[in-house]
């Protein structure tokens, strides 16, 4: 019953079309959820399962056919029977919070000016209040990886969750790694329409070479007589605290990054990786893991496999590449990542694989899955209740969700704008 | 015999300082040196014409021209006879009908162009009475222009050339050509025909003008221009004074020249000109095989270019991905394109234009002998046929009497590699390219030096041999019967033996300075020569062979994905499949579906069809196909004409681009319609095509037949160019567009009373507008914001018009109650937002609101990548509002049928409609679903599993064509870096200039 009333609680938080949704108060009592088809985030699913969690964590994951409950020990019991359960979906490599509208330059802060800027922190900018991040949330996706844009190196991404007052509050790991913008092998003109090799690819390779091995050099004096802002930006590179993302595609560039990289002592991660297939083994053998571009792109010459978009992931899996997917450079389209994943299960994909994908894998990716990423006892409650199938749209209708436990507010500006006109016009339409 | 060649040497060498043909215009100093030039080449292989050969004859020049050529002519009296003692071929001099030789460049001036901080330049800069664009040069004269280049002329003669047509290449207009010899005294003398043909292009070249920005700005302003002037000619004239117009009604008598980039440029080119009347030459591209049929069912004649690909690198396996199927397989068979043409009966003739070197004409022209062009054909491209093209036949192409002197003496068949060019006489005037005379020294010599014995071995190098594993290289030089030599007697002895002396018959003299400086006498005598076995061939492969052996087949289109036999119609029964009909039934469980003549023959439990192939759909789901009412895939050089606030003389179906891989990346998703839309610009833009994806076909045949016509409408930030530094072009506000409709549509309607007088001037502009206020051409509008929607519905409201379309409409949920009312429907992305501001309150629901408030709704896709799952967006419409499934589907068929006002053919699965339907692995709304299959008129152009098939060929091929590139690059054969071109995927607003050369 309490669940019934929660649900209508919710869709009357916000009536005023323009107002923000408020973020949510921490998890009061004991949740459990019943009766729902559970995807772990690791690959395993439970039928009619049973997951219960407190002050934020889970405390028990089980199969309701063995497992029992008492009841009374919760203050809210869900009857999510039918339904599916996932752990929140993780959209690395977003640029929500960063910008609001792509074409309007002052409500952009993607791209700082210069070049080598690994000290810029993007969390420090990361709007909580952009309207971005509820139309996102309402399909599902309860984490972000927040990246800047630009130059060689654009600076350090933190993971968020998508509930916050505050960057501070937002903030689930901070400045967790550098993003590092790979030279491209060849550029393409649009008069002639023609590829052609970039000339001073060589060069600007020795640059990050150099670069890498300054900072590394940097790391090594003790006493520095000036402080270097970008290389102390650097330094956790080295000690492992902080992951070296190396955004590229081509086959040539992601094995050069990956050979210069492990030169410094660093094993990175590849952001991108339209070609990843054609070195997927290569990858593995370098523990490489992939975030991969989202499977709605053309693919990327004439003779291609026309499907080959929608087969890269099954191909990285194959190998035994760690990967995830990324929306590419797209907030406004951040909703629609659980498709990306769906898709590619239409081409071949294990469907636990590509739930593993948006969670469990992208949370290893970004180093948060001790705490996140999959249903287990002791991991946050971060998790959602779709009506169906999450993966496809025909059934991808977000009921709850918790982001540690705290039950937050789905509902979003576009929906108060569909309820004002749809009131307007008289048009009946479900709560 | 030697001594009469010295003569005709000496004689030679004077006569470029005098003339055969006395200029009475121009006052002398000194005494008058007139000659009468009268020639007989004797016992010479003579080809009359191209296709007549005589062997022993003779021929008479006289005062630069052919007297007489035949087997037994008299030799005048005064003649000076060079005998070519049978060993010597007289051609009629080569024609190169496509040069700019002599006249000079134009340089590009600063003015407007397509990018975002620039500002156009609207109309010409040229001062005087001229045309209002820059481009259009009609009154330019390359003769008046024409001065002699004897550096040019000379590397033309030395590969044959006799004669070239040269002009200005720059322009769509480049006004008249003019036809000159290769000779180099004054240019009164060079020029034979002054105004010979009228060229023209699709290059805007250095034109600063911002019009034509696209391909399909610049047709329609050829169609402006030829309407233009013929107004001019019978009533302009008198109201204005216009030379560019009175020179294009000049030259129009002329032959018509088209210079065009590729082959549908042709076939857009001849569409043009059937318009009025004009049949073009076409100056090709090379790739003309690659739609041969077409292309012969113009009827034109080409100029044809030898510039043949150069193969890739691609021995660097990743390199190699970017090189695409179609250029590996261009590089294997563009040697036989003019092979193909001549099967087809197309008369052509050959240029060297576009050769990096005049020389490499030869080494290509034999390439294509190779590839099957026969020796006559080849000869007949260089002297009848270009001489035929340009009127000029009774002047040039052949050797007979009364015709120019111009003539080659080759050491043998022109088209042998061993065959030297040994002269060159244009208009009687004789150039020499190496000596008649020079005597063949290959051989074996005894040399003796003092008292040293030496083996001496001239080849095609000179070498003495020390033994039968040690060689000396030999310095020489041979001029005029002198020949010196110099070499190390010893492979130890780095000083040199130096030779100097005389050549007679089989027998060298002189005398030599030995290594320590002495002087002593030399002598080499020719031994007898063994008759050697003819193994001589060297072991290197030749350069450029790999390609002789052309094994790849024509791909339609030319790439990959490409058929090399088309698919045809076929009975097929559909059994068992879930038919989602449209229609009132529904959506139909185990149902089967008949196609039969393209059409949906019936629709059924267990139908029974003899001879129909048979496909299970089990578990399947049939829909008919996916129609894209907003797509920019398939369009040739530019979805934008941005230069004009309007533009809507242009249109698409001018450039419907039928070799574009997203036609079949879509036929992959499903669609098998779709609305090729202008861009989003300016307020009136251009003319939509609406196209079938009839992959494979030529442009023309994928047009939608009887489709209404469309023209695209824009509101908001584009127009207003709301990114653009500084616009400054009219609109800058949503006031000022709505502005621009009151004012054209006024114009339209005063438009259409004054051209009931034949006076008036046709404007295609206005005539377009005009069409929608008649009813004849309906409105789809770019559109997001509320105020503007409305705006433009109280325009058309008064002025008497109805908006069919509003497209984008992501505001439409605001104001669907007016739509509705209106009658405007709406087709709208499902889910895009936040990408600027004026989508600022887009919503994802705006699909369902329409619908429900009676708006009749489409999702579209605007984007190439969106199109190939359209059917996923209708499942936002389920997602997002709760429409029903069968609904939603509509959305993406039906609705959009509707709009484009062709449901009596398509949008449905109902007897007699088109047989334009998908078979689905799953629900259609799935994110599962993918298409199996994909018919339109009952042709299946697509097959998920043959698609396999095709990959795997795909591979095979261009790994043959990879491997036949590296042994062409062991061999010693050129190649170029790893390149691959990759489509721009237009969108509504993309504005770059695509007219610059």
């Amino acid at each position: 019953m309490k669940f019934i009333i929660n649900i209508i609680l919710l869709s009357c938080v916000t009536l005023t079309a323009m107002a923000q949704q408020t973020p949510a108060p921490p998890q009061q009592g004991a949740i459990a959820i019943i009766g729902a088809t559970a995807h772990l985030g690791n690959g395993k699913v439970i039928q009619n399962s049973i997951i219960t969690f407190e002050n934020g964590k889970i405390t028990n994951v089980g199969d309701g056919s063995t497992v029992r409950i008492d009841r009374g020990q919760f203050e809210e019991v869900i009857d999510a029977s039918g339904k599916h359960v996932y752990p929140g979906f993780i959209a690395p490599n977003s640029q929500m919070g960063l910008v609001e509208i792509n074409a309007v330059n002052s409500t952009s802060d993607v791209r700082e000016l210069g070049s080598l800027n690994p000290n810029l922190r993007a969390i420090v900018a990361y709007n909580t209040d952009s309207n971005v991040p509820p139309t996102t949330r309402a399909n599902g996706v309860l984490l972000a990886q927040i990246v800047p844009q630009g130059g060689r190196i654009s600076g350090q991404s933190s993971v968020v969750e998508l509930d916050a007052w505050n960057w501070e509050d937002a903030a689930y790991k901070t400045d967790e790694g550098i993003h590092l913008n790979w030279p491209r092998v060849s550029r393409w003109s649009w008069q002639t329409r023609k590829i052609s090799k970039n000339k001073d690819y060589d060069k600007q390779v020795q640059e990050i070479e150099d670069y890498m091995a300054a900072a590394k050099a940097y790391k090594e004096k003790k006493d520095r007589p000036n402080t270097n802002l970008k290389f102390d930006a650097m330094l956790g590179l080295f000690d492992g605290s902080k992951k070296l993302y190396i955004h590229t595609n081509d086959v040539k560039a992601m094995t050069q990054a990956v050979m210069v990289a492990e030169e410094a002592g660093v094993t990175p991660v590849i952001v991108g990786g339209r070609n990843a297939w054609v070195i997927a083994d290569f990858l593995k053998s370098k523990n490489v893991a992939v975030l991969l571009n989202k499977a709605h792109e053309l693919p990327p010459n004439e003779d291609s496999d026309i499907d080959q978009p929608f087969k890269t992931a099954v191909a990285l899996h194959k190998a035994g590449v760690l990967f995830g997917f990324n929306m590419s450079d797209s907030p406004m389209q951040e909703r629609n990542l659980p498709f990306q994943a769906g898709h590619a299960v239409g081409f071949g994909l294990d469907k636990e694989v590509a739930v593993s994908a948006l969670t469990l894998n992208t949370a290893k990716i970004l180093g948060i899955d001790k705490t996140v990423g999959s249903l287990e006892t002791g991991k946050d409650a971060t998790l959602f209740i779709s009506t169906g199938d999450a993966l496809d749209y025909r059934t991808n209708r977000v009921e709850v969700a918790f982001i540690q436990g705290k039950a937050i507010d789905l509902d979003d500006k576009q929906k108060a704008l569909y309820r004002k006109y749809s009131k307007k016009y008289g048009h009946k339409i479900k709560k | 015999m030697k001594k009469q060649f010295t003569a005709l040497i000496l004689l030679l060498s004077c006569l470029i300082s005098t003339s055969l043909i006395a200029q009475s215009t121009f006052p002398k100093n000194g005494v008058y040196d007139v000659r009468d030039g009268i020639y007989a080449f004797t016992n010479a292989t003579i080809y009359k014409s191209y296709n007549e050969k005589i062997e022993n004859a003779t021929l008479v020049v006289e005062k630069g021209k052919v007297k007489a050529v035949g087997m037994r002519i008299a030799i005048p009296a005064g003649a000076i006879v060079v005998d070519l003692k049978n060993e010597f071929t007289i051609y009629p001099g080569l024609i190169d009908m496509y040069s700019t030789y002599g006249v000079p460049e134009t340089k590009r001036e600063q003015g407007g162009g397509g990018f975002f901080s620039r500002t156009q330049q609207r109309i010409s800069k040229k001062e005087g009475a001229y045309s209002w664009n820059q481009a259009l040069k009609p009154e330019f004269r390359a003769h008046e222009n024409f001065t002699v280049d004897g550096k040019a002329a000379k590397d033309y003669r030395d590969n044959g050339f006799g004669v070239v047509m040269t002009h200005q290449a720059d322009g769509l207009s480049r006004g008249t050509s003019t036809l000159v010899t290769l000779g180099e005294s004054r240019e009164h003398e060079v020029i034979l025909i002054p105004e010979v043909a009228h060229m023209l292009s699709f290059k805007k070249g250095n034109s600063p003008q911002s019009y034509p920005g696209s391909l399909m700005g610049g047709i329609s302003l050829f169609k402006q221009t030829y309407s233009d002037a013929n107004w001019y000619k019978n009533y302009g004239s008198k109201e204005e004074t216009n030379i560019s117009l009175e020179a294009w009604n000049e030259v129009a008598a002329l032959p018509q020249v088209f210079d065009v980039r590729d082959r549908l440029e042709i076939l857009r080119a001849a569409k043009m000109g059937e318009e009025f009347g004009v049949n073009y030459i076409f100056k090709g591209n090379g790739d003309e095989y690659q739609r041969l049929d077409e292309i012969r069912s113009v009827g034109a004649s080409f100029i044809l270019p030898l510039d043949f690909p150069t193969a890739f690198d691609v021995e660097d396996p990743y390199d190699a991905m970017v090189v695409s199927l179609g250029d590996m397989l261009h590089w294997e068979l563009a040697p036989g394109n003019p092979a193909m043409l001549a099967k087809s009966n197309i008369s052509f003739a050959l240029t060297t234009h576009g050769l990096k070197k005049k020389s490499d004409f030869w080494k290509n022209l034999r390439t294509a002998i190779k590839h099957g062009l026969t020796e006559e054909q080849a000869l007949k491209a260089l002297t009848f046929t270009p001489a035929k093209m340009m009127n000029a036949y009774d002047q040039v192409g052949s050797l007979e009497a009364g015709k120019l002197a111009n003539l080659i003496i080759t050491s043998g068949n022109i088209f042998s590699e061993k065959t030297k060019i040994h002269h060159n006489w244009i208009r009687g005037e004789a150039f020499v390219v190496k000596q008649l005379e020079e005597p063949n020294l290959d051989g074996k010599y005894q040399l003796q030096v003092g008292g040293q014995q030496y083996s001496l071995v001239v080849d095609n190098k000179m070498k003495i041999e020390v033994n039968d594993s040690t060689e000396i290289d030999v310095k020489h030089n041979y001029s005029k019967g002198l020949i010196s030599l110099s070499f190390s007697p010893s492979k130890e002895e780095t000083r040199k033996v130096r030779l100097s002396g005389v050549v007679e018959e089989g027998q060298w003299s002189g005398n030599a300075t030995q290594v320590d400086g002495s002087w002593t006498s030399w002598s080499a005598r020719k031994l007898a020569t063994e008759e050697k076995d003819e193994k001589a061939t060297p072991d290197k492969k030749k350069k450029g062979d790999a390609t002789a052996e052309a094994t790849g087949k024509v791909l339609y289109p030319f790439m990959a994905y490409g058929w090399s036999e088309r698919p045809s119609q076929k009975t097929y029964l559909i059994r068992n499949a879930t038919v989602w009909t449209n229609e009132a039934d529904g959506v139909l469980e185990n149902t089967d579906v008949l196609i039969t003549n393209g059409k949906i023959s019936a629709v059924g439990k267990s139908l029974g069809a003899k001879g129909a192939q048979v496909i299970d759909g089990t578990g399947m789901h049939l829909t008919c196909g996916i129609i894209d009412e907003h797509s920019h895939i398939a369009i040739s050089r530019g979805v934008n004409e941005c230069t004009q606030e309007s533009t809507a003389e242009v249109s698409i179906s001018d450039v419907v681009d039928s070799e574009d891989i997203d036609i079949y990346r879509q036929l992959a998703g499903g669609v098998t319609t779709a609305q090729l839309l202008h861009g989003s610009c300016n307020p009136i833009g251009g003319q939509s095509a609406i196209i079938k994806m009839r992959w494979g076909y030529a442009p023309e045949e994928m047009k939608f037949e009887g489709a209404p016509g469309f023209i695209k409408f824009a509101l908001g930030e584009n127009v207003k160019r709301s990114s653009w530094n500084n616009n400054d072009r009219f609109p800058n506000t949503r006031m000022g567009v709505e502005q621009v409709y009151r004012d054209y549509f006024t114009r339209a309607k005063e438009y259409m009373e004054l051209r009931k007088d034949p006076k008036t001037r046709r404007d295609l502009d206005l005539e377009t507008v005009a069409e929608i206020l008649k009813g004849e051409r309906n409105i789809s509008c770019h559109s997001y914001v509320q105020s503007e929607i409305n705006m433009l519905m109280h325009v058309a409201d008064d002025l008497g018009f109805k908006v069919n379309t509003f497209t984008h409409i992501l505001e439409g949920y605001k104001v669907a109650d007016k739509m509705a009312a209106h009658g405007a429907a709406g087709s709208s992305f499902a889910d895009w937002w936040a990408y600027k501001y004026e989508v600022l309150h887009a919503i994802p629901y705006n699909g369902a609101i329409m619908h429900r408030e009676g708006v009749l709704t489409a999702f579209n896709s605007d984007d190439a990548e969106m199109a190939r799952r359209l059917n996923q967006e209708a499942a936002k419409a389920v997602k997002y509002g709760d429409i029903s499934e069968e609904e939603a589907l509509k959305f993406v068929t039906l609705n959009p049928a509707k709009i484009l006002h062709i449901d009596d053919r398509v949008g449905s699965i109902k007897v007699g409609k088109d047989a334009d339907v998908v078979l689905w692995s799953d629900n259609p709304l799935s994110v599962y679903a993918k298409a199996q299959m994909t018919f339109v008129d009952g042709i299946k152009f697509f097959d998920r599993q043959e698609d396999e098939v095709m990959q795997d060929n795909i591979q095979a091929e261009r790994n043959r064509l990879i491997q036949k590139m590296i042994a062409h690059k062991s061999g010693g054969g050129k190649t170029r870096g790893a390149t691959g071109k990759r489509k721009h995927h237009y969108h509504c607003d993309d504005m770059e200039d695509e007219m610059v050369d």
